[in-house]
């Protein structure tokens, strides 16, 4: 099994290289091409969230097990300013950042497991599962 | 920051999209052919996303900000060579992209245009 590996978000040229790791460790678990695709989709949108709406931060990779099963867990996590209310930022078309506030909610959908941690000064804590079928 | 080349071919423009592309290269595109359409007097735009293995909701934007663009210039804007599996996360990610037309690849986009325009446009690029 591949160890997790971290990467940061500092710079536009870093999403990119978000997307081309993702999509590596998503073939290597064994993800069919349209879950590849989904993840490297949600991918891109959590890490751009990470840079624009909180200066940067990071994603951890991870190949995780359940029983047989193979999935890939990604974990975003910035120190920003964080998110006051959750659920608004979860609904469809909600922006602060003038974007089509897709993200978070695309994001829940494309994937498997969604769980965002936030609270104003406290960062943000995305993380996503997808699991090989 | 990679820049994409704007082709011309007869009254359209065309554009392929062969990197994966940071959003600022996204941002340039957009007006790069903005100013294009305006230069040329090109009746047409059409962007090929054969090799976009991805299109989120920032690309997705830049799509559909391009037909808009390009229509209030007097230029009609087909995405062309969409894959399957892009379509498919897309539309799950809740992107619609109603107002871009699209066609299967370049042959059925020149078509198109042809079509809307009526007559002349795209002769060139037969
Ligand atoms: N990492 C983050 N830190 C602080 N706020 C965030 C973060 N991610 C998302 N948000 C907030 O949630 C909103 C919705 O995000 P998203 O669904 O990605 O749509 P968009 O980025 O288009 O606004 C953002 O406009 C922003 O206010
Ligand atoms: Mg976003």
């Amino acid at each position: 099994m591949t160890a997790p590996a971290e990467l940061p978000i500092h710079g536009n040229s870093d999403i990119v290289l978000v997307r081309q790791r993702v999509r590596t460790a998503a073939v290597e678990v064994g993800l069919s091409l349209v879950d590849q695709t989904k993840v490297v989709t949600a991918a891109s949108e959590l890490a751009r969230n990470a840079l624009v709406y909180a200066g940067g931060g990071q994603v951890r990779i991870e190949v995780v097990h359940n029983g047989v099963r193979r999935g890939l867990r990604l974990a975003f996590s910035d120190d920003g300013p964080g998110i006051p209310d959750l659920d608004q930022a979860l609904t469809d078309g909600w922006t602060t950042g003038g974007g089509l506030g897709l993200g978070l909610s695309g994001s829940r959908r494309l994937m498997d497991e969604f769980e965002l941690k936030s609270a104003p000064g406290e960062g943000t804590l995305v993380t996503v599962t997808k699991w090989a079928r | 920051m990679d820049r994409v080349p704007v082709l011309k071919l007869g009254d359209i423009l065309i554009v392929s999209i062969q990197i994966d592309l940071q959003d600022q290269s996204v941002l340039a595109l957009q007006e790069d052919l903005a100013n294009k359409v305006v230069e040329t007097g090109a009746r047409g735009v059409i962007i090929d996303i054969t090799a976009v293995e991805i299109v989120d909701s920032f690309i997705g934007r830049m799509l559909a900000t391009i037909a808009a663009i390009s229509r209030m210039l007097d230029a009609e804007t087909v995405v062309v060579g969409m894959r399957p599996a892009v379509a498919i996360t897309l539309v799950e990610l809740g992107l619609s992209l109603g107002g871009v037309r699209t066609a299967l690849n370049l042959e059925k986009g020149v078509a198109l245009l042809n079509h809307i325009d009526g007559s002349e446009i795209a002769t060139a690029a037969r």
